[in-house]
């Protein structure tokens, strides 16, 4: 942005601005990174173990710090262990934590805890048609920016009369300027052209009319990038007759878990699709729509990509870009090898296949690696 | 459900997940123009509709498609218990449009012009 366009804007949108990209902690132990991971429930130990398994094989300098956090215990302290440890290093990688909704109001989100407390205020998934991956749509390349801190995920919610539950949905100017602003950057950086910010203030108006504003503020300091907006519903329907019209998208919580799913299974599903949650401070990087994998756990039939992909953005956000691209390449590669897709692809493969393929791919390839 | 919308059956939800929802399942079946819609109250006083807009642009020139609302009133004669009367229309209705899901075939089958130029009045003709 330049100084004259910072200057016509309001006082706490040029504070806002004076807030920098999150830096990557510096390298520490010669030249090593030393990184969170959180291995999660589901298929999140296995998936965590075939990430430490492909850094260690493909010489990756970072090592993880493994913290468990205990999902079913009512204390809040391995989240709180888990915290400490991503403040310390900056940066995590993690699996997901589940969140049985048969436990009491008083027990929150492990997750939602985490990233409210980190202040990981930007989900950002990239979805792409990936190219082996049988698909109903093609040349699909949408970013999604979901706001993760507060809205609908707030978890205010109170029952002043037995059988009528009021719950708080919470939208603020300050968190809806920063994660627009947050979105028009992304896009100005990657070279996107639009931006299109999604809501229901026809609805809520004064909710989704805050942040539909605060969307529309932004927007006058890129005037290279178009913004337009579209209602929720009517953006799932074109999302699954028209994906490719859309480029960046800008949303709060609730409807970027819905988009998001509905971008992730367009583009062949949760096994393919890595996120990343993105603070002033601190990053973390974890699979696209958050799922435990429950009913596949310990059985190796689990996509690793989503995965390994996170692990390439971790990667690129240590600025350890040669080793992401390689990694990248690699999964890629394996991707479109339809022999080893697995059972959500439609394939017969199995975790360890997939990921031996891929380590098979990264030493080809001609880097110094350990033996297989 | 857009991986795989065959292992739902019948969906029930609140309000704005209803919205969101019903949006993205008309969109896999080719759009709001055949999805039809009804709303159930208390002492099943309910309203029967269609769900697209209102097309000011095409208000009075006799090119607006029908089916949906054709569809919702066939959910309102079901509603109502004039099965006989539902089963006349829909028999008719499905053996031209060959299915929901052949809704643009049935007009291209029935003129080989653009959906666009098929007059309305001769749509609800042929069914008649």
């Amino acid at each position: 942005m330049t100084a004259r366009c910072v200057r016509t804007l309001s006082g706490s949108l040029q504070l806002l601005l004076r807030n920098r990209w999150p830096k990557p902690p510096p390298a520490q132990y010669g030249g090593r990174h030393t990184v969170t991971l959180i291995p999660g429930d589901g298929i999140g130990p296995e998936l965590a173990n075939h990430v430490r398994e492909l850094f260690r094989f493909c010489c990756v300098p970072v090592d993880f710090e493994v913290v468990n956090v205990d999902s079913t215990m009512d204390s809040e302290d391995d989240i709180n262990n888990a915290i400490m440890a991503i403040r310390r290093n900056g940066v995590a990688l993690k699996g997901n934590l589940e969140t049985n909704h048969n436990l009491p109001p008083s027990y929150k989100s492990r997750n939602n805890l985490l990233r409210t407390t980190l202040d990981l205020y930007a989900n950002v998934m990239h979805c792409q048609s990936l190219p082996g991956v049988r698909t109903r749509h093609r040349n699909i390349d949408i970013m999604i920016i979901r706001e993760n801190t507060e809205g609908e995920y707030s978890s205010l919610e109170h029952e002043n009369v037995p059988g009528v539950v009021e719950c708080l949905k919470i939208i603020t100017r300050t968190k809806s300027l920063r994660i627009a602003d947050y979105a028009f950057r992304t896009a100005r950086e990657k070279g996107r052209t639009r931006v299109t910010a999604v809501h229901k203030a026809n609805i809520m108006k004064l909710g989704d009319g805050l942040f539909l504003e605060c969307c529309k503020e932004v927007a006058g300091g890129y005037p290279e990038i178009t913004f337009d907006s579209m209602i929720v519903d009517n953006t799932t329907m074109q999302l699954v007759s028209r994906p490719q019209q859309f480029d960046v998208m800008v949303m709060p919580n609730l409807y970027g878990n819905v988009v998001s799913n509905v971008c992730t299974g367009l583009v062949g599903g949760p096994g393919l699709v890595p996120g990343a949650n993105y603070g002033e401070d601190y990053a973390v990087f974890e699979t696209g729509t958050r799922n435990t994998g429950k009913s596949i756990a310990n059985t190796n039939t689990a996509n690793p990509t989503a995965m390994l992909l996170a692990s390439c953005l971790l990667l690129d956000h240590l600025k350890l870009h040669a080793y992401a691209n390689m990694i990248r390449r690699a999964i890629l590669s394996t991707v479109t090898e339809t022999r080893l897709h697995t059972a959500d692809l439609g394939g017969q493969g199995s975790t360890s296949e997939v990921v031996q393929s891929i380590m098979k791919a990264v030493e080809s390839t001609g880097p110094r690696t350990l033996s297989l | 459900v857009v991986q795989d919308l065959t292992q739902f059956d019948v969906l029930i939800m609140p309000n704005l997940y209803g919205d969101i929802l019903s949006d993205l399942c008309a969109g896999l079946i080719e759009g709001l123009r055949v999805t039809p819609n009804g709303n159930i109250g208390i002492n099943r006083v309910a309203i029967f509709e269609s769900v697209h807009g209102t097309g000011p642009e095409i208000a009075s020139l006799d090119l607006a498609n029908p089916t949906t609302l054709l569809l919702s009133a066939i959910m309102m004669l079901c509603h109502m218990g004039l099965h006989y009367d539902r089963n006349k229309i829909q028999t008719v209705l499905t053996k031209d449009l060959g299915g929901i899901s052949k809704c643009s075939e049935f007009t291209a089958d029935i003129c080989p012009q653009r959906e666009s130029d098929l007059k309305c009045t001769f749509t609800v003709a042929t069914i008649l």
